[in-house]
């Protein structure tokens, strides 16, 4: 009895893991009434909140387009696969999806595993629209690569247009981390934007990120130096020290930082109320007034349990709709079967059964004819290069609340 | 008759040779007719430099007997050390396959020499203190690549261990190694042969192992791991065959290092990639494996590499059980670890494989006969 027992349990890993290794014959189901899109990201692991974050949001939208009766017809369905923010399981992701079908992938949520699948997307030749992966590379050597959010350095070009523009100071100081890309890359373009602009950045202090909880000597140079904006291009739990140290010094500058400083009110034990008047080029803040931002939160809060969508969901939310979007503006027809309807299959329709490398051509095209309105941006447009561009949205921090400006 | 002949020994490497090309041979016919998934041939490569590693760390933990938890400080050396190589030779050695060749052979040395630096201090703490000084070694090694900046343009070499910009790199010079974003577009043979190359690597790997451990050396080695104060009263060298061994594990984890570099886009030295997470990994494949087993360690790290990844896509399954494994494959290969390394050491099982080892061999001698 025992013996047969082992061997059935031995005979059914078998068939199993046969089975799995076997699995490409027949598994992508060209069912011609859905498009597949496959999504990337860490769902579990220390990145998870953005992983998951992003996915609730894009099934949140596809689900809503689908409600609405699809695109002429023809349904989205989504797949979510773990990458643990790591590249070699990116990789393993990116495969198993292909295994799946995807026609378009949305690319990774975090940068470095984005960076690993960006050349086996442009070999496959899969159009690729990443909500939150931010860096420049992702863009480089390829054409069919998207980003729905602002590269890093274009932040810091922003940051000086948005300054000069409203005038919110002439002498500048900065304080940012020299040991992170995301700060020197906003910093390095901010310095040369503000030249550009006319602006004086009279200091520019470095940190590193062994050295990130005494801020008194940069915060001392920055007030002596006679700034009346101090732009911060760094993430969230270094700002509040840093106002904490501007408060303790009697230093009022204005302050002004990107979206790393989203987050700021929920730092722990940190009085809120010295992040007052702090302004930040973020795409997304829950608070905002605007419709659309708030059907969406609505939305996205009735679905998950009143959670309340951050940055990345956004993204993801506008990526899926731009996908949409793009669709439609291909030049050729999103459809199950022709308009007149000969019974074969219109080689011009855009169909669950259309090849991915079929659909990037149309994509390519597609996208950077659309003008698009989201949650993160109105207007927002792309170039045949891959960034995004869009009106950077401010937002003030007032009586404890994002407040649009 | 032949096989009457030969030596256990002798059978026993040829039978894990005989895996290894069949395994191959398999896995290429599949990939021919198109009949493998795209995650499994994603996976091919992966498969074969975790099997070097495991083979490798079984020569340390299962022949000399010492807990080492560093190896996968030894890849990360192997995999920068060869990924800068073929950087900075992209123009100057043509050849695809002579770059290539030429950056394993350097990933394998460096990691080696380190190791042999490494293993003179170290080797003469014993058990726990081991451990904990192999782990804390990877960590340096990690950390230390993470803030490294390399360049370099006509004016040379430069590097600095701040940033980017204080390399004063010509404008238009992008870093080689940047900081903790590592080193990107390491050029590398086309993807089709890898598969091969890292195969022949394999055995390469297992021929040495095998050698290795029916050698006078590796009969050495493990004498002193069975009792090391008989072993030094008929006059062995404790450090020397110690230090021997832990030089050998070394190069083929760098080896395996230098294939990893070579097989992805950007080479990043994140705790995910050479960590302690990886060195416990491939403790794992060892132990599961059967510690001092070459084969049992290769075996348990070509399937243990494969099973998360096939649980994500079981698609013979039905939806709903289909994306409740997809999604839980963390914690169902997690319980599977359990119930295997449980099941391979209880009594009960270990009697029915001896059991079925004794069915077998009656089996083979009526042949014979």
């Amino acid at each position: 009895m025992k013996m047969n027992l082992k061997r059935m349990i031995a005979l059914i890993l078998c068939v199993v893991i046969c089975g799995a290794l076997f699995s490409s014959c027949g598994a992508a189901d060209s069912d011609s009434t859905t498009i597949r899109i496959g999504g990337i990201g860490p769902l579990t692991g220390s990145n998870a909140q953005y992983g998951n974050a992003v996915k609730n949001a894009a099934e949140l939208a596809v689900k809503e387009i689908n409600e609405a009766g699809g695109i002429n017809g023809v349904k989205l369905s989504f797949n979510m696969q773990d990458d643990e923010s790591d590249t070699e399981k990116a990789v393993n992701a990116y495969n198993a999806l292909k295994d799946w079908g995807m026609q378009i992938s949305l690319g990774c949520v975090t940068t470095d595993p984005c960076k690993a699948i960006v050349p086996s997307t442009a070999e496959d030749n899969i159009f690729l629209l990443t909500p939150s992966a931010s860096s420049e590379d992702i863009l480089k050597d390829n054409d069919n690569c998207f980003q729905v959010c602002f590269t890093d350095p274009n932040q810091g070009t922003a940051s000086a247009q948005y300054i000069a523009e409203h005038k919110l100071a002439q002498k500048i100081a900065v304080i940012y981390d020299n040991s992170n890309s995301y700060s020197t890359g906003i910093f390095n373009n901010f310095a040369k934007e503000a030249e550009a602009q006319g602006l004086e950045i009279v200091a520019s202090e470095a940190f590193t990120a062994d050295k990130k909880t005494d801020f008194s000597v940069q915060v001392s140079k920055a007030k002596s130096s006679g700034a009346d904006l101090l732009f911060l291009p760094i993430y969230y739990t270094e700002a509040s020290l840093i106002l904490k140290e501007c408060d303790a010094q009697g230093y009022t500058p204005t302050v002004f930082g990107c979206d790393g400083l989203d987050g700021l009110l929920s730092v722990e034990n940190f009085d809120t109320s010295l992040a007052e008047g702090v302004i930040l080029l973020t795409p997304f803040a829950a608070d905002a007034t605007d419709e659309a931002t708030q059907k969406f939160v609505k939305a996205y809060k009735d679905a998950y349990d009143g959670e309340t969508p951050n940055q990345f969901a956004a993204d993801a939310y506008d990526a899926i709709y731009a996908i949409k979007a793009a669709l439609e503006q291909s030049g050729r027809t999103v459809g199950t079967t022709a308009a007149d309807s000969t019974g074969e299959n219109d080689a011009d329709l855009i169909n669950g059964s259309t090849s991915a490398s079929d659909i990037c051509e149309a994509m390519k095209t597609g996208i950077t004819k659309i003008q698009f309105d989201g949650v993160t941006g109105e207007g927002m447009t792309w170039d045949k290069n891959g960034a995004v561009s869009k009106e950077p949205k401010a937002m003030k921090i007032v009586d404890g609340a994002y407040t649009a400006m | 008759m032949l096989k009457l002949n030969m030596k256990k020994t002798t059978r026993q490497s040829l039978v894990t040779y005989a895996i290894v090309i069949i395994a191959f041979v398999v896995f290429q016919l599949l990939s021919s007719f198109g009949a493998l998934s795209n995650l499994i041939e994603g996976q091919l490569v992966n498969l074969c430099l975790y099997a070097i590693l495991a083979v490798s760390l079984n020569l340390v933990v299962g022949i000399s007997g010492e807990l080492s938890l560093g190896h996968a400080g030894f890849m990360c050396i192997g995999a920068f050390t060869s990924a800068f190589f073929s950087k900075i030779c992209t123009d100057t050695i043509g050849n695809d396959f002579l770059r290539f060749l030429i950056a394993m052979v350097i990933g394998t040395f460096f990691a080696a020499l380190v190791g042999f630096l490494i293993a003179i201090p170290v080797l003469r703490l014993r058990g726990d203190y081991l451990a904990i000084v192999t782990l804390a070694f990877g960590q340096i090694i990690m950390t230390l690549i993470n803030s490294m900046y390399v360049g370099i343009d006509k004016n040379g070499l430069h590097i600095s261990f701040s940033s980017e910009s204080a390399l004063h790199l010509e404008p238009g010079t992008s870093p080689i190694i940047n900081g903790s974003q590592g080193i990107t577009g390491t050029p590398s043979i086309d993807s089709d042969y890898r598969f091969f190359v890292s195969i022949l690597f394999l055995l390469l790997t297992l021929a040495v192992s095998y050698h290795f451990i029916n050698s006078r050396t590796g009969r050495a080695v493990m004498s002193i791991r069975d009792n090391r104060i008989a072993a030094e009263s008929v006059g062995l060298n404790v450090t020397k065959y110690k230090i021997l061994t832990f030089t050998i594990a070394s190069a083929f984890a760098g080896l395996a290092g230098a294939i990893f570099s070579h097989n992805i886009p950007t080479l990043v030295a994140t705790t995910k990639n050479f960590g302690y997470d990886k060195s416990i990994m491939i403790l794992v494949f060892v132990v599961l494996g059967g510690i001092g087993s070459v084969r049992g360690s290769m075996i348990a790290a070509a399937l243990l590499t494969l099973l998360p990844e096939l649980l994500r896509s079981l698609t013979f399954l039905p939806d709903g059980i289909r994306t409740f494994v997809s999604e839980n494959r963390m914690l169902i290969y997690a319980v599977i670890l359990i119930v295997v390394m449980i099941f391979s050491n209880s009594p009960r099982f270990v009697e029915i494989r001896a059991r079925l080892k004794a069915f077998f061999r009656r089996g083979t001698k009526k042949e014979a006969v």
